[in-house]
């Protein structure tokens, strides 16, 4: 995934052991369909009207300035704040509704930098019921590396999260999100606190991950440049959706202007 | 070892056993969630429970000042959520509040200083069926902790990536704020208001500074915990202080120990 070659024969036991997932790639018969979007604070919108349609395999990019309701939108998806509207995810090879498996990258962590939790900690405590202020279960700490391998993170399994650089806590949380593999991978302005050469190595990252696997990703970001290179599609908000399209499309049209300027 | 032929000792020491692992235990989430304005706050809304108790002409204050601490924690969590002002100073005002009216009802008619037991307690006058309370609510917080204290330290590293593999967040959050309520007060009467904090807060923060995972930790932070417990009673016993501020004092010197023993602990 990012070309190294040295641990190459381990890196490849260890997906392996991670099982089905290699195999498989995007479809594009799987889609997401949010109608009519809204939450409200009182009686005052934060957003309203937003529809979205999206596919596996396609890199969706929201953009738009502070307190447009982009984050506000990623809640409402994982069920944070009640939302008015429908979220459909439908297979259309099968041509049923499934129910949506969100994966979630958060913009930050609520960790100290001295706080006692490893990756281990923190990766085992969001997908499994072993108590880690208790044990280290061998196979649990087996699986959890053969994910973090997949992006080229198993190194860090003992290390505290604060000792971890942006982009290596980035690749750390990217591999929670993807265990189990989402259908949606939502992204929370995740390139804060990385250098240029982690961001690029990231938004490769995810390249492959939405080419290999069936998932669609949204993203919340403000470096355009790298949306442009990027987003196979584009959101424009601003409290409901002002324009989408390709990043092209929406970079040119008259409402990323007046916003952007 | 003379002090073993009193009763109350004896009480005191089994009391001590049990109350300085459930501390050592919630410290560490209390510690990692920034929650100690919050059990702060609760120790002194102790204050206004027993002051109904009182009002309302209760036998023992135990069951009111339980039922207001439930009340209180689960508010002052809704407020946290509802509001945009920080929750340190919500905490402050709701903490403020508790022990003002406290104050007030308690101290009517010039008598407060019958409770005044309450603000630095009194571990050498707990009973046997008291002891059992104790017991009963260290099984509950390790039960507790077995089942969700994963779910308890994903939602404290991260709301929204809690929320999207599936835990409710807001349950086990409220949860967690009724159980730090129930044991604040069933151990208020023993451990004091004014310390209650610095024994839940003082351990985990030493173990803290000296872990770089959960198992060590919580291992520290309860070792660390009952070690400052025992030294205490009996250093209080022979100093004829109160066991409480003792234990504090022993648990102070446990964290400046850690505190500059860290590096060496985490090469």
């Amino acid at each position: 995934m990012f070309g190294g070659s040295v641990k190459k024969k381990r890196k490849k036991e260890l997906r392996e052991r991670a099982g089905h997932l290699s195999e498989r790639s995007a479809c594009g018969l799987h889609c997401i369909k949010m109608s009519d979007i809204g939450v409200y604070a009182g009686k005052t919108p934060i957003i309203e009207h937003v529809n979205v349609h999206i596919h596996c395999g396609k890199l969706t990019a929201v953009i738009g300035r502070n307190g447009a309701g982009k984050s506000t939108l990623i809640k409402a998806i994982l069920g944070e704040v009640p939302h008015v509207g429908t979220i459909e995810f439908r297979d259309m090879k099968e041509n049923k509704v499934k129910k949506l498996k969100v994966g979630y990258v958060p913009q930050h962590l609520n960790v100290k930098k001295d706080a006692p939790v490893s990756v281990y900690d923190l990766f085992a405590s969001c997908i499994s019921n072993v108590p880690v202020f208790l044990c280290r279960k061998k196979a649990l700490y087996d699986k959890i590396l053969s994910r973090l391998a997949l992006f080229e993170a198993e190194g860090l399994i003992d290390k505290r999260l604060g000792d971890l650089s942006g982009g290596e806590l980035q690749r750390v949380l990217l591999s929670i999100a993807c265990t189990p593999v989402p259908n949606l991978l939502l992204l929370d302005e995740p390139v804060s606190g990385v250098d240029r050469n982690g961001m690029e190595l990231f938004y490769r990252t995810i390249h492959s991950l939405k080419e290999k696997y069936d998932l669609s990703v949204i993203l919340v970001s403000h470096d355009l440049t790298l949306v442009k290179e990027y987003a196979d599609s584009v959101i424009l908000m601003d409290k409901t959706v002002l324009k989408e399209g390709s990043p092209q499309e929406v970079m040119d049209s008259r409402e990323f202007h007046d916003i952007f300027g | 070892m003379d002090f073993l032929n009193y009763g109350f000792m004896k009480n005191a020491l089994a009391a001590i056993c049990i109350i300085t692992p459930l501390f050592g235990l919630l410290g560490t989430m209390i510690v990692n969630n920034r929650m100690a304005f919050f059990s702060d706050a609760l120790g002194h809304s102790a204050l206004t429970g027993m002051a109904i108790g009182v009002l309302l002409g209760f036998a023992g204050t135990d069951i009111p000042m339980l039922l207001f601490a439930l009340l209180f924690a689960l508010v002052l969590k809704h407020m946290e959520r509802k509001s945009s002002a920080s929750t340190e100073t919500i905490i402050s005002v709701f903490s403020s509040l508790g022990t003002a009216v406290g104050l007030v009802v308690l101290s009517r008619g010039g008598n407060f200083s019958k409770y005044s037991a309450l603000l630095v307690g009194d571990i050498l006058s707990i009973s046997t069926k008291e002891i059992g309370y104790l017991l009963a609510v260290l099984a509950v917080t390790f039960l507790f902790w077995l089942f969700c204290f994963n779910k308890l330290h994903a939602a404290s590293v991260n709301k929204s990536l809690a929320k999207s593999k599936g835990i409710p967040v807001r349950l086990i959050e409220d949860l967690f704020a009724v159980l730090i309520a129930v044991i604040v007060m069933l151990s208020i009467k023993w451990v004091g208001i004014l310390i209650i904090n610095a024994l839940l807060i003082l351990p985990a923060a030493s173990a803290s500074n000296i872990s770089s995972n959960m198992r060590e930790y919580h291992l520290f932070s309860v070792i660390l915990s009952v070690a400052s417990g025992l030294i205490g009673l009996v250093l209080a016993y022979y100093l004829n202080a109160a066991a409480g501020p003792v234990i504090v004092i022993v648990a102070a010197v446990f964290f400046a120990v850690t505190f500059f023993a860290r590096s060496w602990f985490r090469s």
